[in-house]
């Protein structure tokens, strides 16, 4: 179906037009800039990840815990949201969670080797924000954040904070 | 005429949308329902230590006073809605107040997927108003 490949275009071209505005306006871009760049990716996940919530949960019954919202986050709306369920989910049982995806969808493209490891922060940071978005509206605030070591599987650890 | 008040109110319970027909009475409602909020907090924080079934999204009646009935439902973003009838429509049964909540809870979802609707706002939407004017026009 071609409706997976529209969101990977539009994606694609999202945060390259973010980083070329940005270099257009500053010249050369500086960690700050780069910084300003992913929060703006992550702020425009967030929204959307509030709405997506607020649709895939309207018939679901309430969640129990913390860790039903997690299981959930992994199974049901990694599904609907990235079409794979997450590989692996850690916990420390203290409000960090390690999601670990062996295929990210939004990193297939790329090639897989060593080439572009330091560009692939960039396209994370719009998942980040989903998430947070998501987890969010269900009630609970969180950190996400994302790293890769070997591409196209990446982990993302998500950081209760408890207030 | 029968009386029907909605309202909505955010995670933070702050009032999301106030609707109530006819439309001068809504002061009236408004102590009834922060009561009432009080019974939907408890009904969501007795969810997880019961083990029953009871992870429903629809709240039930949560209080009959001598005037009113007050019906609750709460949505997995903690967004709660009430509504208020009068004691004397004995017409309305339990399973059209559920329907009426899973329109609402549909419109609702409308709403949010709105960009240009930032959530924890009051909600100034004309189809959100369309829908809810519908289903007080039915039952009023």
């Amino acid at each position: 179906m071609a409706d997976d490949s529209l969101f990977e275009f539009l994606h694609m071209e999202i945060v390259s037009h973010i980083f070329n505005e940005q270099q257009s306006r500053k010249g050369e871009l500086d960690n700050k800039d780069r910084a300003a760049c992913i929060s703006l990716l992550e702020a425009m996940g967030f929204r959307v990840g509030q709405g997506l919530i607020e649709r895939l949960t309207r018939d679901t019954p309430s969640f129990k815990d913390e860790l039903d919202i997690m299981k959930f986050i992994c199974k049901d709306f990694w599904t609907k949201v990235f079409r794979r369920q997450v590989d692996n989910l850690r916990t420390n049982h203290q409000g960090t969670y390690v999601l670990q995806d062996n295929k990210f969808s939004l990193l297939t493209q790329f090639s897989g080797g060593k080439q572009y490891l330091d560009q692939a922060p960039k396209y994370l940071a719009f998942s980040c924000g989903v998430v947070r978005g998501a987890l969010s509206n269900l009630g609970l605030e969180s950190v996400v954040t994302a790293e890769v070591s070997i591409m196209p599987s990446c982990k993302f650890q998500v950081v209760i904070q408890k207030l | 005429m029968f009386h029907i008040c909605l309202l909505m109110f955010s995670p933070q319970n702050y009032p999301l949308y106030i609707r109530s027909v006819p439309s001068q009475n809504e002061l009236k409602f408004h102590y009834t329902v922060h009561t009432s909020l009080d019974v939907v907090e408890e009904k969501v924080s007795a969810v997880g230590k019961s083990l029953a079934d009871q992870r429903e999204l629809y709240l039930g009646l949560l209080y009959p006073t001598e005037d009113y009935k007050v019906y609750g439902y709460v949505t997995n973003s903690k967004v709660k809605f009430v509504i208020v009838v009068d004691s004397s429509n004995t017409s309305l049964r339990d399973n059209e107040i559920r329907s009426m909540f899973r329109k609402l809870h549909n419109s609702f979802t409308d709403v949010m997927c709105n960009p240009f609707y930032n959530p924890g706002d009051p909600i100034q939407s004309k189809a959100f108003n369309g829908i809810v004017s519908g289903m007080m026009v039915q039952t009023g």
